[in-house]
């Protein structure tokens, strides 16, 4: 990962000017070696004890646990719930930036807040309130029914929750990116005589592509990830709605602890690519990661 | 920025299209997805009637759950509080080997599936485990207690702090400290009464948005916390035990009393952001 510091001018650049008042001496090692002491214990040592134990029953046992046919199909199941949410999510952060970055309207910052509640809201009740609209005694459950139209406990369900709880992820992403960029360069374009649809893709897209690749890379995380939210909409049915971190908590309550480890090892696999992809793209648009505060649930 | 629309434009006339269309888009897609099943929960509570709501909150499990939800929040937050402040000084202060690699790994929380998180720290928690091995002996049991909550949500809640803190730490002017350190103020003291004075809003706003992320966190917690009613259960898995017994309003009222709380403390942090980057004058954007 320390190569990607190299292939940018635009990270060196930053290296040289903003580390000049590097302390020495004593207190500098002490600080850094708490903060290395403590980010050891309380996130690199939890990430590694996922592959200790995957591999605690040894190798073969590791492989078997992912050949299983349950597990295959929640793989399967998680990346199709992936594949359909991310391209919704994406469709709508280009749309919604779009409309609140190069446009001003009233109601904007009401809008903008709207967008980031899911970040705010618990994923348990991200699953809740859409069992509260399609289970069976909520609000559309009768009607549904009635039409056999199965969204509770089944593959639309989970794909309505995870679309919830990662819907901010690519918007507020370009959001931050369009509004410092403005709205020159479109303007400039339809000026000499563009159309609407061609400035988009000429000029808006080139612009906003490594925004919208970080946008997806989180989007695509999280989606694969999620567990609450998920977890209260499936209705754990074994190989048909367990996607992958749901079959992990089903193995793991059985004490089926080396093969929950196996499944999870794979999530942390995405994870880390995730990671190295985000460093990447930071490395590429130092610009990006300026633009972009945290938020819950991220 | 529109600022810049030549003024002989009527502000009817839109000079780029589109704007009909993608707002339309987002307000429909915001309205069915977020909107209204958010508002489903609150027409499902006011089904209720309030003297039931207040029973159903006033129960002693819901209220010790709710009690143990937020002050484990707040302990860890309050954690990483002092933690990530130290993180993002060293990140932003500091040259040393593999500074990227531990700069990427702040963001770990962020991106492990937290069931994978929670099944990894009871595995290391875990009286046999690689840290409790170590940590029984001493008459200390993380996993399965309180405490195993509150380092579930130290976990969660680290990346929040230094993302916040470190930006302005960067941004810092840093003749400032060389006059501050010039006068003669020790080291200690340009860092009391220059740094920490200008890093206030970013360090609060680092401790609302882990307390918000903790406060509703689910996975993490589950594996490691025990769930025994009364002591270690928390309020988001006694919304999943109401569901799976069909209280729904029950658990929908505990929903909601969470959501209140987390719209109130966005709120705050939008509003703490705003403050923030009025105080450093700087023009990010949100």
């Amino acid at each position: 990962m320390t190569a990607l510091a190299h292939d940018s001018d635009g990270e060196t650049l930053a290296a040289v000017t903003r580390r000049p008042r590097a302390a020495r001496g004593a207190g500098r090692s002490v600080l850094i070696g708490s903060a290395l002491v403590y980010l050891g214990l309380f996130v690199l040592l939890p990430f590694v004890v996922v592959f200790g134990e995957a591999f605690a029953k040894g190798v073969a046992s590791y492989f078997a646990s992912l050949a299983d046919p349950k597990a295959l199909a929640a793989m399967r199941l998680t990346l199709t719930v992936a594949l359909i949410v991310v391209p919704l999510n994406l469709v709508f952060g280009v749309a919604s930036a779009w409309a609140i970055a190069k446009y001003e309207f009233r109601g904007k910052s009401a809008l903008v807040t709207l967008i980031d509640l899911p970040f705010a809201v618990s994923p348990v009740i991200a699953g809740l309130i859409y069992v509260l609209l399609f289970g069976a005694r909520g609000w559309l459950g009768p009607w549904l029914r009635e039409h056999d139209i199965p969204i509770l406990f089944a593959v639309p369900g989970i794909v309505l929750a995870t679309v919830f709880v990662t819907l901010p992820f690519i918007s507020r992403e370009l959001i931050a990116l369009m509004q410092s960029q403005g709205r020159d360069e479109e303007e400039t374009a339809l000026s000499l005589g563009a159309s609407g649809w061609q400035t988009f893709w000429r000029v808006t897209l080139p612009n906003i592509r490594w925004g919208l690749l970080y946008g997806v890379l989180l989007c695509n995380a999280r989606a694969m990830g999620e567990f609450g939210a998920v977890s209260v909409v499936s209705g754990h049915i074994r190989g048909l709605t367990n996607t992958m971190p749901l079959h992990v908590e089903i193995l793991y309550n059985e004490y089926n602890s080396a093969a929950a480890f196996a499944v999870a090892s794979l999530l942390a696999v995405l994870a880390l690519m995730t990671l190295i992809g985000r460093a990447a793209l930071d490395a590429r648009a130092p610009e990006l990661r300026r633009t972009t505060l945290p938020s819950p649930n991220t | 920025m529109s600022a810049t629309a030549l003024p002989t434009v009527p502000r009817a006339r839109r000079v780029l299209p589109g704007f009909g269309l993608t707002l339309g888009y987002t307000l429909t897609y915001v309205s069915l997805l977020v909107l209204l099943p958010l508002a489903t929960a609150f027409f499902k509570t006011a089904e209720l009637g309030w003297s039931e709501f207040v029973a159903v909150i006033a129960a002693p499990r819901v209220l010790a759950s709710l009690e143990l939800s937020f002050g484990a929040a707040a302990i860890a937050a309050l954690v990483n509080s002092v933690a990530g402040l130290l993180v993002a000084w060293v990140l932003a202060r500091y040259d040393f080997p593999l500074r990227r690699v531990v700069d990427a790994l702040v963001d770990l929380p962020f991106a492990l599936p937290t069931a994978v998180a929670g099944i990894a720290l009871t595995a290391l928690y875990a009286p046999s485990g690689w840290l409790g091995r170590w940590l029984a002996p001493l008459g200390i049991q993380v996993a399965y207690t309180p405490l195993g909550i509150i380092v579930a949500l130290i976990f969660i809640g680290l990346p929040f702090v230094v993302r916040t803190v470190q930006p302005v730490l960067e941004d810092l002017d840093a003749e400032v400290e060389q006059a501050a350190a010039t006068l003669g103020a020790t080291r200690l003291q340009t860092f009391l009464r220059i740094i920490l004075p200008a890093l206030w809003p970013a360090l609060l706003t680092g401790f609302a948005l882990a307390f918000a992320r903790a406060i509703g966190e689910y996975g993490s917690v589950i594996f490691i916390a025990g769930n025994m009613p009364l002591r270690s259960e928390i309020a988001p898995l006694l919304i999943v035990t109401k569901l799976e017994q069909y209280q729904y309003a029950a658990a929908t009222a505990i929903a909601v009393v969470m959501l209140v709380v987390s719209f109130v403390l966005l709120l705050g942090i939008n509003a703490l952001q705003g403050w923030s980057q009025r105080r450093l004058g700087i023009a990010r954007t949100t």
